[in-house]
């Protein structure tokens, strides 16, 4: 029986699947599910890929999460979504009832709400259930029970360091907390990335977390050696080497080799006319030294789209020591792709496949490792999410 | 008492527009609206008790900046989805 992969799609207005056998030559698009929601991320849980989580807000409501526990056939909602702890005192109630403060306003400094819950990660494999997500303003939240519920890690959120490590404010989109990674040896060893705050680890399971941004350039900060305040874009332990992390970064593209804590900029051998700002990062999950990249205009005013109008992915084989340049099929001239940080992914066929989505709402996949690229979708909504699933 | 609903919170209550609960402040109002609608309140007031950024509470023809305010019992509640284009 043929195998069937499946690109899980998370668009502003809704979500997608698009389904193909392994040879990955021809795609079906699905209806859309919850079409109007913004859906920030979709993703199967590895552990057992029946159980699908969903990050969601629609234009006017809060935000949510759906959960699935058929493969996207039937959809239910978090019955405890994630949420900040009401911060509320008998003090400020009282002030509240009088009409001398607004109820979400505590010591004239705004009590934490979320905005968007942005960012899903299954947990560790002996965790069956569990799952993390991180949120706008930053904060992660904990699932033990598939997306069900979800509780605050407290370690994180009200950490004595908090507001110092989140103060360099929102970025457009928001004050995002993303690449929740667990180390597969070790649950209770996680990273996550803050945008705008920095890289940060625990080593204990999420009870205390520290700054893990040596090296890092943060050229917008008055202290450009501070610990923290840097712009992770995206972070990714490689799943078979998971002392090898990948960071594309607001400044560049890093590499971490663990125990060191010192990143280092491998960004700095892409080509000089195309630079190294960009918000994706793959890595191949059999060869730790290969990753690609999806490089976008950072100059002035930041548009966010591929430099000079000409989209490609870089690809290193070397660690980052250098970089080749993948356009084959991919518009050789005037096109402005923007591709989000949860917009690009790899699968687990051999050989390896690669996928990306668009703002402008294509999907685009190479069944060869990059070499060759053809547009599989077209005419979706702007793409903020891809995974894969795979099933027989 | 009876509460419009706008259509993005109409799946909670299987479609119907206009529902019937009941309580002496808006606070308590919507806290029997979620009892009957699982999942309701939390779309359109935020966990700090916040009335959500396009989101907006009316009592007849007053518009609720504060949970507290106080309810008879026989007014018409209109919930409503600030309007925005785009």
């Amino acid at each position: 029986m043929a195998k069937t992969i499946t690109v899980l799609v998370g668009t502003r207005k809704g979500a997608f699947f698009l389904r193909s056998n392994d040879s990955r030559k021809t795609w079906q698009l699905s209806e859309p599910t919850y079409l109007g929601h913004i859906v920030y991320h979709l993703v199967a849980d590895p552990r057992d890929p029946k159980h699908l989580v969903m990050c969601t807000k629609a234009g006017h409501l809060g935000p949510t999460v759906y959960y699935s526990e058929d493969g996207g056939q039937s959809w239910s909602e978090s019955s405890t979504p994630p949420q900040f702890p009401k911060q509320q005192g008998a003090e400020e109630a009282k002030a509240a009832e009088a009409g001398e403060s607004k109820p979400n306003e505590k010591n004239g400094k705004k009590a934490r709400v979320v905005e968007s819950v942005f960012w899903l990660s299954p947990g560790h494999a002996s965790d069956p259930g569990t799952w993390y997500v991180g949120t706008n303003p930053p904060g992660i939240f904990v699932s033990k029970d598939h997306g069900k519920t979800w509780q605050p890690m407290t370690g994180f959120n009200e950490h004595p360091m908090y507001s110092k490590w989140t103060e360099m404010g929102e970025t457009p989109g928001g004050q995002l907390l993303h690449s929740i990674n667990i180390d597969p040896r070790d649950k209770n060893h996680i990273y996550c990335g803050i945008s705008v705050g920095g890289v940060f680890e625990s080593t204990d399971g999420g009870a205390d977390w520290k700054p893990l941004n040596k090296g890092c350039a943060a050229d917008f900060m008055p202290d450009e050696d501070a610990d923290f305040g840097h712009d992770p874009h995206c972070l990714v332990m490689h799943p078979k080497n998971p002392d090898r992390i990948y960071q594309q970064n607001h400044c560049g593209i890093y590499r971490m080799d663990r125990p060191s804590n010192e990143w280092i900029r491998i960004g700095k051998n892409m080509p000089k006319e195309i630079g190294d700002i960009g918000f994706p990062i793959v890595v191949d999950p059999n060869n730790a030294d290969k990753a690609w990249v999806f490089p976008m205009d950072g100059s002035d005013v930041w548009p966010r789209t591929s430099p000079g109008g000409k989209p490609a992915v870089y690809v290193t084989s070397n660690a980052g020591e250098s970089w080749e340049r993948q356009d084959k099929g991919l518009p050789p001239e005037k096109a402005y792709f923007t591709v989000k940080r949860q917009a690009m992914c790899g699968d687990a066929e051999q050989p390896f496949g690669l996928y990306f989505g668009t703002s402008q709402g294509e999907v685009w996949a190479s069944a060869d490792e990059g070499e060759n690229w053809s547009c599989i979708v077209r005419y979706l909504p702007e793409i903020f999410s891809l995974s894969i699933v795979a099933s027989d | 008492m009876k509460i419009h609903i706008p259509s993005p919170l109409r799946s909670y209550t299987k479609n119907e527009s206009i529902v019937e609960s009941h309580g002496s402040s808006v606070r308590e109002l919507l806290q029997n609206l979620d009892h009957a609608y699982p999942g309701i309140r939390f779309r359109m007031i935020d966990e700090q008790d916040g009335i959500r950024q396009h989101i907006r509470i009316f009592v007849e023809r007053n518009q609720v900046t504060d949970l507290s305010m106080p309810l008879k019992g026989n007014e018409l509640v209109h919930i409503i989805c600030a309007l925005s284009g785009g």
